[in-house]
């Protein structure tokens, strides 16, 4: 039984990674055993059996299901709310708006700068809450709204924001259309650049907004006990919610524990408080009974989110040689009707990307009455990079340099945006373009495309684009709790939440690499602020380097804990033993040596405990992912259809943690992007009615199993990046989506001679384009 | 494209997305509007009053459950609130994701667009009823391989009309697999996995001598 507990590990006899001395920093993993290896998850079991529980598969003895009155207008003033029918309606235990004393909450949309009530009699946006109700099933939740009677008042709307600054433009807010002073940013002499190019090109481009649509809605379970409150929350964070519900509600922390062990995605949109956790909290107190509140799909259009609309101008000049010479980028957008960083990092690309001296950007924030904007996968970044991307393709034909070539003549080797323009920690871009180009056959493709195919109606190309994102280097906090049990096998405790990115997976191998454990030995317990350690959302791609190593550094003080114990067993110091696979050796002796599970230390406390810490990161320096993905594809040209025949994803992120899931973000990314290049627009009624018309998977349209690429290759740039952490690791998940969309623009480009500069590529836009091109033939 | 490798080949009784969204939308409309429901599995025009708690028999993994129900009441709701089975889960709750698919007599459908009382007398399969107890079955075992999921809430969807897909077709094309799991949609954009356990899960089942 002794030995079979041994099978724990799977390092039998071989070395562990060395153990630092207590407060010394570890030394970067050399060859890692485990890290790196295509794992299948940790909790695969319970995604694929059912065993998950989400937030919404919570039951509770006793539930009821809430449900909120939307407003129905882009802009309008509640004038009365009549609940008697409403409160008459079979099933119905209770009622709740802003005439309801604990309901008359501020609502923090505008961090300050634009007043707001949870139920706001001013509704500025379709979508807006106006009232809730809970009661015994969803159906007679949804009776009893539309018993609720209403009267608006409806005012005149803005559903454009090319408009807002319009003389007579109706206004959102009193203060008027802007959110804020344009926002500039310079370096250099734009002007000068531009003289000295011997190529200067200049551009408008669009993108739509496109909303996030996780497949799980938004909402959750609220269940009060007394003056404690329980979230279960489909989110990205437990604490970012437990800190602004309690602020909302005016609770201590200590009485709001939230719960989010499983969630069905987030994209951004669930890093934050709704108004719908607190209508639930607040419902659920009024019923004295619990309430389970999960938007409709139709709700999720409207109310909680999307990536904004951006209009784009960017003039670019370029020397023959290729070398860049000036950028001047300006952009127009909106966060909706509150501030939301409508344009928030849309110029980093720009600024950051490439090589440039003179860089100029412009941005205009400004309010329609639209749903506020969230944080959408790489804020801004797919948008910069549809325009800076797609520029880059044009200045290439311009100078008849390749596209890759003329990027590869303006790699950076510091971040040009940032003060005092730091170096990066390290930067794989030259390797995501050139080994991307070469395991891709690019130079190849173009050539062979070139010389063919221009005559069918079938028409093919080849497309490219690069990017970076902002952030992905992580960061303090994180605190993280190692146990090891005295068998051997672990309990690995953490607060932050697994959005399907694999997080959960990558700490164990994290623990598993250091300890020699088999990673199904280890327990991990995440997700919860009431049993959990704190963590700061799943969001920015910062999950695994800001969290790994801290499991890391509790793995290594779990490992200097068992030597200290051992040691006494041994009797012999700490730092003349080592780890062998399940044993403690004396490195002098290696015939003296006990087992994990023989420290008798261990025994007798039943645990040894690692507390873990996230340190801070190089000053100075920059961290950051980098990537450049290609793609072929087919262009009808009688039906405008784009079909993606291959697509090809090479990304520096650092050290690749567990290959099977690295690829898996490679693989979503280049989808999700997908849809922005061809699929998905939020539509508003801009002239007549101000609304959005589709609100539904049916008529606002995400890439199916019939639009992606068969096959999607990833390709790991595996640097680690020993400078920024100690696993080494960048973030993966919003890199992956940012060239994309740019990258097919520009082989549709290659395939038919027609630049599409707004977003999406649709089979009409196409059409439309191909038949207004002159000397079409 | 040849005949034989047509994507709706082998599809059985030839569900197609829109056929199976025609079929069924209107009862549900219906019943959402008028609060009255015309169900039966033939398609009769039986009208049962709206709000009335009705007695229903159904036959879910195998297993007979009696419960009374609103006539408006789907099968989505039934399973998840009634019986506990959270394996489908609701995504849209109007026919366009496949989040919350099931089998009924073996054929992928959308239980959120289908009512409790339609499904009487025909025998349902969620994603628990593909497990071997806690075994996973064969499609399940061949996602996790895959890693043919993220967030993991498409996926007992997912995995449900993979099954369907490989009862009716066991050796499918590619084509076929992406015309197969066309009704089941993926935010996390994890498709081209989900094909490679599709045909892993093909070759799993011929490995066990099912679906020859």
């Amino acid at each position: 039984m002794k030995e079979e507990r041994g099978g724990l590990y799977y390092a039998q006899n071989l070395p562990l990674p060395e153990t630092p001395g207590p407060g010394q920093e570890p030394e970067p993993w050399g060859q890692t055993r485990i890290i790196g290896r295509p794992r299948p998850r940790v909790d695969a079991y319970e995604r694929v059996s059912a065993a998950a529980v989400f937030p919404s598969d919570v039951a509770l003895p006793g539930l009821l299901y809430g449900a909120i009155l939307r407003c129905p207008h882009p802009h309008a003033l509640v004038k009365s709310l009549n609940f008697k029918a409403a409160q008459a309606s079979p099933g119905v235990w209770a009622v709740l708006s802003g005439a309801d004393p604990e309901a008359d909450l501020a609502w923090p949309y505008g961090r300050g700068r634009a007043e707001s009530r949870l139920f706001d009699r001013h509704c500025r946006f379709e979508g807006e809450a106006v009232a809730a109700v809970a009661a015994e099933t969803p159906y007679q939740a949804a009776d009893a709204l539309r018993a609720i009677g209403v009267e608006y008042e409806v005012l005149p709307f803005l559903a454009d924001e090319r408009r807002a600054l319009e003389p007579g433009a109706p206004q959102v807010h009193q203060a008027g259309n802007r959110v804020s002073p344009p926002q500039v940013y310079q370096r250099g002499d734009v002007a000068q650049g531009l003289a000295e190019a011997d190529v200067v090109l200049e551009q408008t481009y669009r993108t739509e907004a496109e909303v996030h649509t996780p497949l799980e809605r938004h909402g959750c379970v609220a269940c009060w006990e007394g003056d404690r409150l329980t979230i279960w929350e489909s989110t990205q964070g437990v604490y970012a919610i437990q800190a602004a519900a309690a602020r909302v509600l005016g609770l201590p922390l200590s009485k709001v524990r939230v719960i989010g062990h499983y969630m069905g995605g987030g994209f951004g949109s669930k890093l934050q408080l709704g108004k719908y956790t607190i209508i639930a909290a607040l419902l659920a107190r009024k019923a004295a009974r619990p309430v389970k509140l999960f938007l409709s799909r139709e709700e999720t259009y409207l109310a909680v989110g999307n990536r904004p609309p951006a209009n784009m101008r960017l003039k670019a000049g370029v020397k023959k040689d290729g070398r860049l010479t000036a950028l001047e980028f300006s952009c127009l957008g909106t966060g909706g009707a509150y501030p939301a960083g409508g344009t928030s990092l849309v110029d980093w690309q720009v600024k950051d990307l490439y090589a440039c001296p003179n860089v100029r950007t412009e941005t205009e924030d400004v309010y329609i009455n639209a749903g506020p904007a969230r944080p959408f996968r790489a804020p801004g970044h797919p948008q910069g990079a549809w325009a800076l991307e797609q520029m880059m393709d044009a200045l290439a034909e311009a100078i008849q340099m390749d596209p890759v070539e003329l990027r590869l003549r303006n790699v950076p080797a510091v971040s040009q945006a940032r003060p005092g323009q730091p170096a990066y920690t390290s930067t794989g871009l030259r390797q995501c373009l050139e080994e991307g180009a070469r395991a891709f056959g690019w130079s190849e493709a173009r050539q062979r495309l070139a010389a063919s195919n221009r005559n069918g109606h079938l028409r093919r190309g080849v497309g490219m684009a690069a990017g970076l994102w902002v952030a992905g280097g992580g960061r303090p906090p994180a605190t993280v709790v190692l146990k090891l049990f005295a068998d051997g096998s672990a309990n690995l405790n953490l607060g932050a939440s697994d959005i399907g990115t694999g997080t959960k997976t990558v700490m164990a191998l994290v623990v598993a690499e250091e300890l020699g454990l088999e990673p199904s030995a280890i327990q991990i317990e995440h997700a919860d602020t009431g049993t959990t350690q704190f963590a700061t959302p799943s969001g920015g791609s910062k999950t695994v380097p800001t969290e790994s190593p801290a499991v890391r550094a509790a793995a290594i003080r779990v490992k200097q804990e068992l030597l200290r114990l051992a040691a006494q067993d041994l009797k012999a110091e700490p730092a003349g033993l080592t780890f062998q696979g399940a044993e403690v050796v004396l490195k002098s002796d290696p015939t003296k040596r006990v087992k994990i599970t023989e420290i008798s230390g261990l025994k007798k406390q039943g645990v040894v405990v690692g507390v873990g810490y996230r340190g801070p990161n190089p000053e100075k320096k920059a961290v950051n992912p980098f990537a450049a993905q290609f793609c072929e594809v087919e262009v009808n040209t009688r039906t405008g259809e784009v079909r993606l025949l291959s697509f090809l994803g090479a990304h520096d992120s650092g050290r690749v943690m567990d290959r099977l899931t690295y690829d898996n973000q490679v693989c979503g990314g280049i989808t999700m992007g997908v849809g922005l290049a061809l699929t998905e627009v939020r539509v508003l009624d801009r002239a007549q009615t101000g609304k959005m018309v589709n609100r539904n998977w049916h008529d606002y349209k995400l890439p199916t199993a019939l639009d992606v690429p068969a096959e999607i290759v990833s390709l790991p740039i595996d640097l680690p990046d020993d400078e920024a952490n100690s696993t080494g690791a960048k973030g993966l998940g919003e890199p992956v989506t940012i060239p994309t969309a740019a990258a097919v623009a520009n082989a549709v480009y290659q395939a038919t001679g027609i630049r599409v500069t707004d977003t999406p590529i649709s089979p009409a836009r196409l059409c439309q384009l191909l038949s207004e091109r002159p000397g079409r033939g | 494209m040849a005949k034989d490798d047509h994507p709706d080949k082998g599809r059985g009784r030839g569900v197609t997305r829109r056929g199976f969204l025609t079929t069924l939308g209107v009862g549900a409309a219906g019943a959402a509007v008028t609060g009255r429901a015309a169900a039966t599995s033939e398609g009769e025009a039986e009208v049962r009053a709206g709000l009335e708690l009705t007695r229903l028999e159904l036959l879910v993994n195998g297993r007979r459950h009696r419960l009374l129900v609103e006539p408006r009441w789907s099968l989505l709701f039934v399973l998840r609130d009634k019986l506990g089975l959270t394996g489908a889960k609701p995504g849209c709750e109007r026919g366009e994701c496949g989040a919350c698919t099931v089998l009924i007599d073996g054929l992928p459908r959308y239980a959120c667009q289908t009512l409790a009382l339609e499904a009487e007398g025909q025998e349902i399969t969620t994603l628990e009823g593909l497990m071997n107890g806690e075994e996973l079955g064969p499609v399940q075992q061949a996602f996790v391989q895959e890693d043919a999921f993220q967030c993991g809430y498409c996926t007992p969807g997912q995995i449900v009309a993979a099954e369907g897909l490989l009862r009716a077709n066991p050796q499918p094309t590619l084509d076929q697999i992406r015309a197969g799991l066309s009704g089941n949609l993926c935010r996390c954009g994890t498709y081209a996995h989900i094909f490679k356990a599709v045909q892993r899960a093909a070759d799993l089942k011929r490995g066990r001598g099912e679906g020859q």
